[in-house]
């Protein structure tokens, strides 16, 4: 009997054991996780947390301190370069390893290793579309041309020990709790997860196309239509360049045939960073301003993430002192200033990715047709996906001179017609963009400045820059394919050699402006020049309005201070709104509206364009406008099933201004023809369902309805940051959206001893489990701002300096 | 007293056990370990477990959590979810702990008695 509950107890135990011991789907272990010395409890940072240590680490050359000022920023002060990338990277490691570790997954197609093959295979295909797309082609051949420069290869080496050295000393316990979640252990860093990162960035701001949507258009519309749609350039032109002088290639030519190629009818679902990924950034010189002293300020529209995409530091060496925004993954300061000058950058939006249709001899996929001849392709690659639960999954991809074979029969959806499509991007090439931070890092004056552009090829970027000595200047720098009117937009052949990418822009004629008389210069995604003036093709979106904004409040303006432009940056003015709502209202049939209609026209009409979170103006004409574009173009669209290129909303704007009897106003899906005044009166009743919704629920404000927050790389609802609902939007310089918006506000006022301020939506602390984790949501959300403390030594004296980190060699 | 020195010492060796980084569920060896070698009967063994491991895992787990003004906890019951109390997931930590030594207990308690009436 006793034997009988012997056995019984104890294979009761095992068996609970095991059942707390393991994940069961995504279910994590939770007997680790709930041990309070092993699971979530050892997260749990306690708020007293004092950061005084002494630290002792291999690999230091000399001894180091890091000072921690009250916001969890670090200040190194190394004695050599060497220790300073070291210690940046324990840094990074100490409080953002999770995310380092998630963030280079994701580029290297890594992801189902942790999260398994997803629903309907949705993180296996994400990996997949990541190696097939050459993100780790790519990162592997940047990273040969950054190891082949010293200085960068010292960077990295260091910088990767440093994370290394932490994460040797880190016990399973002190885990991030992601990883316990998740169920995985952090592995050690290396210089190709690094440039990973930045292909992850490249990823981002150099990925938009929509060159399968651009073939399925060209399907379904006339040339002409597609000219309206589609069109190159806009009425609201105010280029970041506006004297260009490049207006001939010496070496381009057009293929006789470009204009005839229509391809690709299919669809082809891919992950597509988003189409807002910009920023906005300016510098004035010292006739604009109260001090005489330039201001160059910046704000860069990424995702919001926590952890942020941003970790704010400082490094001061012998060689430099810089202060600014970095990226926990890779060395130096990315946006920032040090002791002479300061820099920024924005998105440069060209489109740098083509796709090309393969015709292969047979099924092995040996031989290519190119130019009438058969042709051996470059290699063939057997990618590995180790999936989470020990399945293996294995996939080749054939590579071509043109790029990897992203699409064929084993991969995209639908392809049932058998071609195949490499992808050309230009991230694929061998660039060491670590040099242009390092650079910039050690700048003195404009001569180090552009000195250092040429390093920035992908992603192509707006990069400002100001001295105290008064100088300012800004270049639309990238190393960007040199195209035709044209080239790129759809699917081209990759059997005939006249399509290829015909060479790079030369540097020189990266259109620039140094010290314009007007005094600022300035950049928002808009087109870098006139379209029509310049001999290459751009491609890409350019969003007109924050651009034509921000340079009729530079001209307007003088005396400004650093104050102002904080101001400026949170600005909530909605400049296309100006000019829209005018057209909105004057197109209602008011006596056609309904009771709720008419009550949101009359608070709409009284609306002064100021896009504020309670505001409830700026909500209805959110909500009106996204009706209007709708019932103007989805019937027209709604000709295929296809998908087809997103239609700006300048094109539609200035369409209508334009022409009230616009071809695409008349809804095609009914026998009679709708007039402006009809559409427009019709979407406002539609409208006034949502708008009377929100009424009623007590939140018809733009702050609730656009509901801005920072979620969570996991999308783990409860690690979002939910608190920071605030004004701005599209088209808006606080181009604040849903999960979108300024990731790092900076502004640097160039005095002789620096003044500067800035801030981003989250926190220092990676860990959600600590008190600095969303420190400075709320600052962020309210329009303020942080004076930044800009050392010059460790025992320089501040009330805002709270602790000492000593660093010592081994 | 036996039930004194059997809840002292498992808290004990299970505290040492997880501050010297081996794994949670020395929870159950421990318990299983301390009653086979103190013997009580099966009932009190469980209770003596239980009792020792939902003390220590909630104090624990307490102490942990309230130095972090419960940051983390308030999110984590989120997730769990235990609609988002700290105090729910400190209680399902120390019973969850507690449950594994209580059989782990047990069963050290049947292998002493076995051993025992074995001639």
């Amino acid at each position: 009997m006793r034997i009988f509950s012997l056995i019984i107890t104890t294979t009761a135990t095992i068996a609970l054991v095991y059942a707390l011991n393991k994940p069961w789907g995504a279910t994590p272990a939770m007997g680790m996780l709930l041990s309070p010395q092993h699971g979530l409890w050892q997260n749990a940072d306690n708020v007293n947390e004092t950061f005084n240590n002494t630290i002792k680490l291999p690999n230091l050359k000399a001894e180091a301190q890091v000072v921690i000022d009250d916001k969890l920023v670090p200040h190194i002060f190394a004695n050599n370069d060497a220790d300073a990338y070291y210690i940046q990277g324990y840094l990074h490691a100490k409080f953002r390893l999770w995310q380092m570790d998630f963030q280079t997954r994701a580029a290297s197609g890594r992801l189902s290793e942790v999260l398994g093959r997803g629903a309907s295979n949705a993180v296996l295909n994400f990996d997949r579309e990541q190696l097939r797309g050459g993100m780790k082609f790519g990162a592997e051949n940047s990273l040969q041309k950054m190891e082949a420069d010293a200085p960068t290869k010292q960077a990295m080496d260091n910088y990767t020990n440093g994370v290394n050295a932490y994460v040797a000393q880190l016990s399973a316990a002190q885990y991030p709790i992601e990883f316990k979640l998740l169920g995985y252990k952090p592995e050690p860093w290396t210089n190709l997860k690094s440039a990973l990162f930045l292909k992850y960035m490249a990823k981002d701001l150099a990925g938009f196309e929509e060159d399968f949507e651009y073939a399925n258009a060209r399907n379904i519309f006339s040339v002409e239509q597609i000219k309206k749609l589609f069109p190159l350039g806009q009425a609201v032109l105010d280029p970041i360049v506006p004297n260009n002088q490049i207006t001939q290639s010496a070496f381009l030519k057009k293929p006789p045939t470009a204009d005839s190629v229509v391809g690709f009818a299919n669809n082809i679902t891919r992950n597509m960073p988003n189409k807002d990924n910009g920023s906005n950034n300016w510098a004035v010189n010292g006739s604009k301003t109260k001090s005489g002293r330039p201001i160059l300020c910046n704000d860069p529209h990424l995702g919001l993430n926590v952890p942020a995409i941003w970790y704010e530091m400082q490094i001061h060496t012998p060689t430099h002192n810089a202060y600014g925004a970095t990226f926990p993954g890779a060395p130096c300061v990315i946006i920032g200033f040090n002791d002479s000058c300061a820099w920024g950058f924005t998105n440069a939006m060209r489109d740098v990715k083509d796709y090309y249709e393969i015709k292969f001899k047979d099924a092995t996929k040996q031989q290519y047709l190119f130019n009438n001849q058969w042709q051996n392709i470059t290699q063939t690659k057997i990618e590995t996906y180790n999936l989470k639960g020990g399945e293996v999954f294995y996939d080749t991809v054939t590579y071509t001179p043109f790029g990897p074979v992203m699409y064929d029969n084993n991969f995209g959806d639908k392809l049932a017609d058998n071609k195949n499509y490499a992808v050309r991007w230009k991230a694929h090439d061998a660039s060491n963009e670590i040099k242009i931070f390092y650079n910039l890092n050690r700048a003195k004056n404009f001569a180090d400045y552009k000195a250092a552009l040429p390093y920035l090829e992908t992603p192509g970027q707006n990069v400002i820059f100001a001295t105290k000595t008064n100088d300012i200047g800004i270049t639309c720098q990238g190393s960007f394919p040199a195209k035709w009117q044209g080239q790129g937009n759809t699917v081209m052949p990759g059997y005939d050699s006249t399509y290829m990418w015909q060479g790079l822009i030369p540097q020189a004629e990266n259109p620039y402006q140094y010290n314009p008389a007007r005094g600022f210069v300035s950049s928002a995604n808009q087109y870098p020049v006139d379209p029509y003036k310049y001999p290459y093709y751009l491609g890409g979106l350019y969003p007109p309005y924050r651009g034509a904004y921000i340079n009729r409040l530079l001209t307007a303006g003088s005396n400004f201070t650093a104050q102002n432009m904080v101001a400026m940056q949170n600005n909530n003015y909605n400049i296309f709104a100006e000019q829209a709502l005018p057209i909105l209202l004057k197109y209602t049939n008011k006596s056609m509206l309904n009771t709720e209609a008419e009550k949101a026209f009359n608070t709409v009409t009284q609306w002064k364009y100021i896009a504020d979170a309670n505001s409830a103006g700026a909500a209805i004409f959110d909500i009106w406008w996204n009706k209007v574009h709708r019932k103007l173009v989805d019937d027209d669209r709604a000709k295929t099933t296809l998908k087809l290129p997103q239609m700006v909303e300048s094109t539609l704007l200035e369409a209508i201004i334009k022409d009230s009897s616009w071809e695409f106003i008349d809804d095609i899906t009914t026998p009679q023809k709708e007039t402006l005044t009809q559409q427009i009166t019709t979407a406002l009743n539609d409208a006034s369902i949502k708008i009377s919704e929100l009424q009623n629920n007590n939140s018809l404000t733009l702050g609730q309805y656009k509901n801005t927050y920072a979620q969570h790389l996991l999308r783990l609802v409860p690690f979002n940051i939910t608190s920071i609902q605030n004004g701005g939007g599209d088209h808006i310089l606080n181009a604040s959206k849903g999960v979108h918006g300024p990731s790092w506000r900076m502004v640097v006022h160039l005095t002789d001893t620096i003044e500067a301020y800035g801030v981003y939506p989250g926190g220092q602390s990676g860990n959600p489990g600590s008190k600095y984790y969303n420190t400075f949501a709320t600052t962020w959300r309210n329009g303020e701002t942080y004076p930044l403390l800009f050392m010059h030594s460790p025992t320089q004296k501040s009330d805002r300096i709270k602790w000492t980190m000593n660093f010592k060699k081994a | 007293m036996k039930l004194i020195i059997a809840f002292l010492t498992i808290i004990l060796l299970t505290f040492f056990c997880g501050h010297y980084g081996l794994p949670w569920y020395m929870v159950a060896v421990v318990s299983f370990a301390v009653n086979a070698i103190i013997h009580q009967k099966p009932f009190k063994a469980w209770l003596t477990s239980f009792a020792a491991i939902f003390i220590l895992w909630g104090g624990l787990a307490f102490f942990f959590s309230n130095r972090n003004e419960h940051i983390l906890a308030n999110k984590m019951a989120q997730i769990l979810p235990l609609g988002g109390s700290w105090v729910a997931l400190v209680l399902v930590a120390a019973f969850v702990g507690a449950l594994v030594a209580g059989f782990a207990g047990l069963a050290g308690s049947y292998l002493r008695q076995t051993s025992k009436k074995k001639p």
